[in-house]
């Protein structure tokens, strides 16, 4: 699908992930909780002798307080600093020696540590999850070089790419009270702040048994690795977790408008809509909008501002509807050498106006499901993708149903509920929009000092 | 938690998982008019992943003409003789298939992904855009602006420039030296019959890989390709094209100013050909030295422990012709001498004493433990299918990767870093705000 990379923060955010199709499970998966809380999800595929396992803890960006942003995922770097049974970096260490990938990431609502490993290696995998879930060092000289690390990572993420910097601004502007506003990488000056004890503190409030979702999709017998689940994680004592209520975002009264301007060579337009999440009733209308507008050379904004107009280089409308509170429905364009952020928000603007004034044709609609249903079945491709399906329909309260319900709930979507959709949703009032002004280089190349 | 280090340490013996990746068999067969056929036969999903690979790229360009192949595999899927461009992207997105194509410097690959359901209609497209592109002149124009503006668009990203500019340096002169995707300058030289001429001359079936992975029995397959490519004819009967190998180019540097809060540096020189026999000793030590994440030395030193860098990596760039070496690293503008100085440092250390036989092991248990890691899903197996048919590396090569792999030495691992990273023949790119980074000298006075 034709999706921007440049929407929030690819890596600490993976948006991209976000907005593929959910994964089908020919059955569902197995699912048990231990006694101490831990949710656990197995899913048995044996077409390859591998698997991934993945630990979701249910605290993210948005659970962040004001002047704290960027902890949720400065804990996650901390993650693979040691614990009291193994040291700095050995998580990395044994899972790459034991021919296993590993990484991590943080998002607003969820925090999700992988490994990818062959399927025997698997009791390894689980182990070192169990124990930095209860054992993690948090040593405060390795906390501060992390620190400056993650500051490093804002500035090639954030601070260095114009695109994302708009991005981040826009969220800002659409959200004044819910932490959605806030980037999941922590504002620059918080980063900065971020002590050891900040860390620990957020680990022994969220990192409990209770407050985690265990998933492992591959080659896999869930009968066989219960006891092995149990063992590892059935010893970790569960505790209560309360948290910090968060404010709701209250309905926008009128469109917010903002400039950013620095060097870059290219206009850009952003456009936010607040929209429902997965549990609204129209989220499935939402969906296969977006795939209309954006999904594939044939799409509209493809077709008609790339192709046909040549004001837009690309251009992309979409909604990922797996969050735990309401979020947006953004679209997204960079001009053409020669044109104006004005043509390309008119072009834009015209688009919506269409799917709000007409219904949408027959056979375009059946291209949009047909689309979403092929790209349901490659999911399955990947262990990891569905592995991630299951975490995030767990995550966001939306519960692993939601999988197999995916393809009636697109299927029964009609021409009219998509133009009541656009004409809900996709209304100037409840927007933000953001220019990307290009400032002209402000000096002349350099040369090396003797 | 006494119990679970020593459960721990009981898995954690140095010996390849047991994942056998010879349980993939790939079956390989030339058809009448000369394309390589490879196939796995997978029924886990009713899906069909096509790749098809043509032995020319963008080394092949004419001089002046850079971003030839490139614009020609970006206009297949833009017009054939009996479909306009919006009926061929209409069609695709009906079946929710995908279709694309790109070049590198060496070679085009055109995929197809398809539901098994709609395999001929996916494939009557396959062959169409692939046998008879009719390059609109319109089309031409408004995909050359759009390749031109993704070229300005990619000013922006600072890897992209510096990575663009070392290219230049260290090819010099060779064909690879050239974006595949062209210049601005040389882009709007290329003319319809050129393209159509490249067409003609490369897009041939003795010079065609075909990889087929997904839900297909081999005479499904055989039938599939005799009903859709058995009209395509070879051309001509001259040598397949070969590029020749790169010559060193004297060290340089070349500092890039730009409104930036880090430097992004580049430094390196050529490196090997992927047919190399040292290619398997040489991605040992380069896991150990930088290319191994969190376990290479680059990453622990100046990352884990000074904390000067999020991405850092070294990396062997292996092709047919022959390949570069680079290390590429983002820094705060203030640390770059710094962390240059101490990428030096590494480099100077690695080379004098060489790896330790617990990093060796390491390197060996990851590099061969993974391997299967790497053809887990039926899009990422085709793809390998492709490229080690692409290199000659046979159908014994999913057996064959682990033994070359277990077999280097430390002697081996000493001796690669040696002959294939030269400190003192450094080529440098730096794109940063300049009057931050003040780099003191190249290669951070080494």
């Amino acid at each position: 699908m034709n999706r921007p990379s440049v929407l929030p923060f690819r890596f600490v955010v993976w948006f991209w992930l976000l907005l593929l199709p959910a994964a089908a499970a020919a059955a569902p998966p197995f699912s048990a909780t231990l006694e101490n809380g831990l949710t656990v999800y197995i899913l048995e595929e044996p077409k390859a002798p591998v698997a991934t396992i993945q630990v979701w803890y249910h605290v993210g960006g948005r659970n962040e307080l004001s002047g704290r942003t960027g902890l949720a995922h400065l804990l996650e770097h901390m993650m693979f600093k040691g614990t009291t049974n193994h040291g700095k970096g050995e998580y990395s260490r044994l899972i790459a020696k034991n021919g296993g990938t590993e990484n991590a990431f943080t998002a607003n609502d969820e925090t999700v540590y992988f490994s990818n490993l062959a399927s025997d290696r698997t009791e390894l995998g689980l182990e070192l999850e169990a124990d930095r879930m209860a054992n993690l060092l948090l040593d405060p000289k390795e906390a501060m070089l992390e620190r400056d690390v993650v500051k490093e990572e804002r500035r090639m993420r954030t601070d260095d790419d114009p695109q994302s910097l708009l991005v981040e601004t826009g969220y800002a502007l659409a959200f004044l009270a819910h932490p959605y506003g806030r980037p999941v990488i922590g504002w620059m000056e918080d980063i900065s702040r971020l002590t050891r004890d900040d860390m620990a503190a957020f680990y022994h409030r969220y990192y409990t048994p209770n407050n985690a979702t265990l998933v492992v999709v591959g080659d896999v017998s869930a009968k066989r690795l219960m006891p092995v689940i149990q063992r590892t994680f059935g010893s970790i004592p569960s505790r209560p977790v309360a948290f910090d209520p968060i404010t709701p975002e209250q309905p926008q009264l009128g469109e917010r408008r903002f400039v950013l301007k620095r060097e870059a060579q290219l206009p850009v337009v952003f456009m936010g809509y607040h929209v429902p999440n997965y549990s609204g009733a129209d989220a499935a209308a939402l969906e296969v909008l977006g795939t209309i507008l954006s999904s594939g050379k044939s799409s509209r904004l493809y077709r008609n501002l790339v192709y046909q107009q040549r004001v837009a280089l690309s251009a992309d409308g979409g909604y990922d509807p797996l969050s735990i509170d309401p979020d947006l429905f953004y679209f997204y364009g960079m001009a053409q050498p020669g044109h104006t952020h004005e043509e390309l928000e008119a072009s834009l603007d015209q688009e919506i106006a269409k799917l709000q004034n007409e219904l949408v044709g027959d056979r375009e609609l059946q291209k949009a499901k047909n689309g979403l249903l092929a790209g349901y079945i490659f999911g399955q491709d990947s262990n990891f993708f569905r592995a991630m399906q299951i975490g995030r329909t767990v995550n966001v309260g939306a519960g692993v149903g939601y999988i197999d319900s995916y393809v009636p709930r697109i299927q029964a979507v009609t021409r009219e509920a998509v133009r009541r959709a656009a004409q809900q949703y996709l209304v100037k009032d409840h927007r933000t929009v953001g220019y990307l002004v290009p400032l002209p280089p402000s000096s002349t190349p350099g040369t090396p000092a003797p | 938690m006494a119990l679970l280090a020593a459960l721990g340490l009981a898995l954690l013996v140095v010996a390849p998982p047991s994942a056998q990746a010879a349980a993939i068999k790939p079956v390989r067969w030339v058809t009448k008019s000369g394309i390589d056929v490879l196939f796995v036969e997978r029924h886990s999903l009713p899906t069909v992943h096509l790749q098809l690979l043509i032995k020319a790229g963008g080394a092949l360009d004419p001089k002046g003409r850079e971003g030839t192949a490139n614009l020609a595999a970006s206009l297949l899927d833009e017009g054939t003789d009996s479909r306009s461009s919006q009926q061929i992207a209409e069609a695709v997105d009906f079946i929710g298939a995908s279709l694309s194509a790109s070049a590198s410097p060496e070679s085009t690959v055109i995929s197809l992904n398809v539901l098994k359901k709609d395999l001929k209609a996916g494939m009557e497209l396959f062959s169409d855009v692939l046998l008879h592109p009719a390059f609109p002149e319109e089309e031409l124009k408004r995909v050359r602006q759009q390749i031109i503006g993704g070229l300005i668009a990619e000013e922006d990203e600072p890897e992209a420039v510096a990575h663009k500019a070392w290219q230049e340096l260290v090819y010099g002169t060779h064909p690879f030296h050239h974006p595949t995707e062209g210049y601005r300058e040389s882009l709007p030289a290329i003319t319809r019959e050129e393209l159509i001429a490249f067409h003609h001359r490369y897009y041939q079936p003795r010079l065609a890989i075909v990889a087929v992975v997904g839900d297909l029995t081999r005479k499904e397959v055989e039938r599939l390709l005799a009903d859709h490519l058995g009209q395509w004819k070879n051309s001509d009967q001259q040598a397949p094209p070969t590029v020749p190998a790169p010559n060193p180019t004297a060290p340089q540097t070349k500092l890039i100013d730009k409104e930036l809060t880090q430097s992004t540096i580049i430094l390196g020189h050529l490196g090997l050909s992927r047919n190399h026999p040292d290619y398997y000793a040489v991605s040992v030590m380069n896991y150990i030295l930088g290319g191994g994440g969190f376990s290479s030395r680059l990453m622990k030193q100046i990352r884990d422990n000074q904390g000067l860098v999020y991405g850092l990596s070294s990396g062997f760039h292996a092709m047919k012709a022959g390949g570069s070496f680079s290390i590429d690293l983002q820094t705060k503008n203030a640390t770059a001498n710094q962390a240059l100085a101490e990428t030096m440092k590494v480099i100077g250390q690695f080379q004098a004493d060489g790896a330790t036989q617990q990093e060796l092991d390491e390197a060996k248990a990851y590099l061969i433990g993974s391997f299967p890691l790497r053809m887990d899903t039926n899009a990422k197996l085709v793809g390998l299918l492709t490229s080690l048919e692409f290199y000659n590396l046979g159908l014994g090569y999913l057996n064959d990767y682990p033994k070359k792999i277990a077999a280097v030495t430390l002697a081996d691992v000493k001796r690669v870093a040696a002959r294939y990273i030269r400190p003192d023949q450094m080529t440098m790119v730096v794109v940063a705000k300049q009057s931050e980074a003040k780099i003191a000298s190249p290669k951070g006075g080494s």
